[in-house]
């Protein structure tokens, strides 16, 4: 398949202007991708956790920058986002709310869904 | 109709194929992962807010700590199962394509390790 890397490919995402849905299925990715880096992010918290006050302490001090805030924020969001799609996904598989014209309605309900659990979370937790 | 094979031979040729199994995998883990985020998140945010004996203290709750044991297993495996697809779809050359998923697997595979272990010091400690 390399050898041929000549030939001509198919238009791919770029091309496109996306509608909603085809935005929120390639964003449904694109978080579930960051979110499995974000991982890497619990691994140290609780490495340090495990390590000892004065390590979990220092950790704790890094996440107070205002850029890592804003990761934190971002992983939260992305978190809710990629939950929220996810709940779409189950519910096609059920063989439920395929219909066209009802499409874009349920797409804008995930998105407020997502945020909405964002802002609550942000507030309450 | 005469494109389709018969539904036995069909049965045959499929019945060993992995995808069902990645597909219907991802989809439990995802399940599992609707209520078990809420621990997730309770805990991410005590490491970024909580003082160190507070959030220890949480963790050791045996109910908070299997929670997040049961977590830590489906999250991974949720992701590996993702990024599998991802690789899968990007990742044309064939040796690279095989590299990338065991290496993206073995990764995830010691992060998890890593975040159980964790957590089991973090039990011993009480």
């Amino acid at each position: 398949m390399a050898s041929r890397s000549n030939r001509p490919t198919s238009p791919h995402l770029q091309v496109y202007k996306l509608p909603l849905t085809g935005l929120i299925s390639i964003s449904h990715r694109m978080t579930g991708v960051l979110l499995s880096l974000g991982l890497l992010l619990f691994v140290i918290m609780l490495s340090a956790l495990a390590s000892g006050g004065t390590d979990y302490q220092a950790t704790q001090d890094l996440w107070g920058n205002w850029l890592l805030r804003l990761v934190y924020y971002g992983f939260v969001y992305a978190l809710f986002f990629h939950l929220c799609h996810g709940v779409r996904h189950l519910l096609w598989d059920a063989g439920k709310t395929f219909a066209s014209e009802t499409l874009d309605h349920y797409a804008k309900l995930e998105l407020i869904a997502s945020l909405l659990l964002t802002l609550l979370t942000l507030i309450f937790i | 109709m005469a494109y389709q094979s018969p539904p036995a031979t069909t049965k045959e040729a499929h019945a060993c194929h992995p995808g069902t199994r990645h597909w219907w995998l991802q989809r439990v883990t995802a399940v599992a992962l609707l209520p078990l985020s809420f621990w997730a998140i309770i805990l991410l945010d005590m490491c970024l807010n909580a003082p160190y004996a507070e959030t220890l203290g949480w963790l050791q709750q045996p109910f908070n700590s299997a929670c997040i044991v049961a977590w830590i297993v489906a999250v991974f495996y949720h992701a590996a199962l993702g990024l599998q697809v991802v690789i899968e779809d990007y990742v044309a050359v064939p040796g690279q394509k095989i590299i990338a998923l065991w290496a993206v697997n073995l990764i995830f595979l010691f992060l998890a390790l890593v975040a159980l272990l964790a957590v089991f010091r973090i039990i011993s400690k009480g």
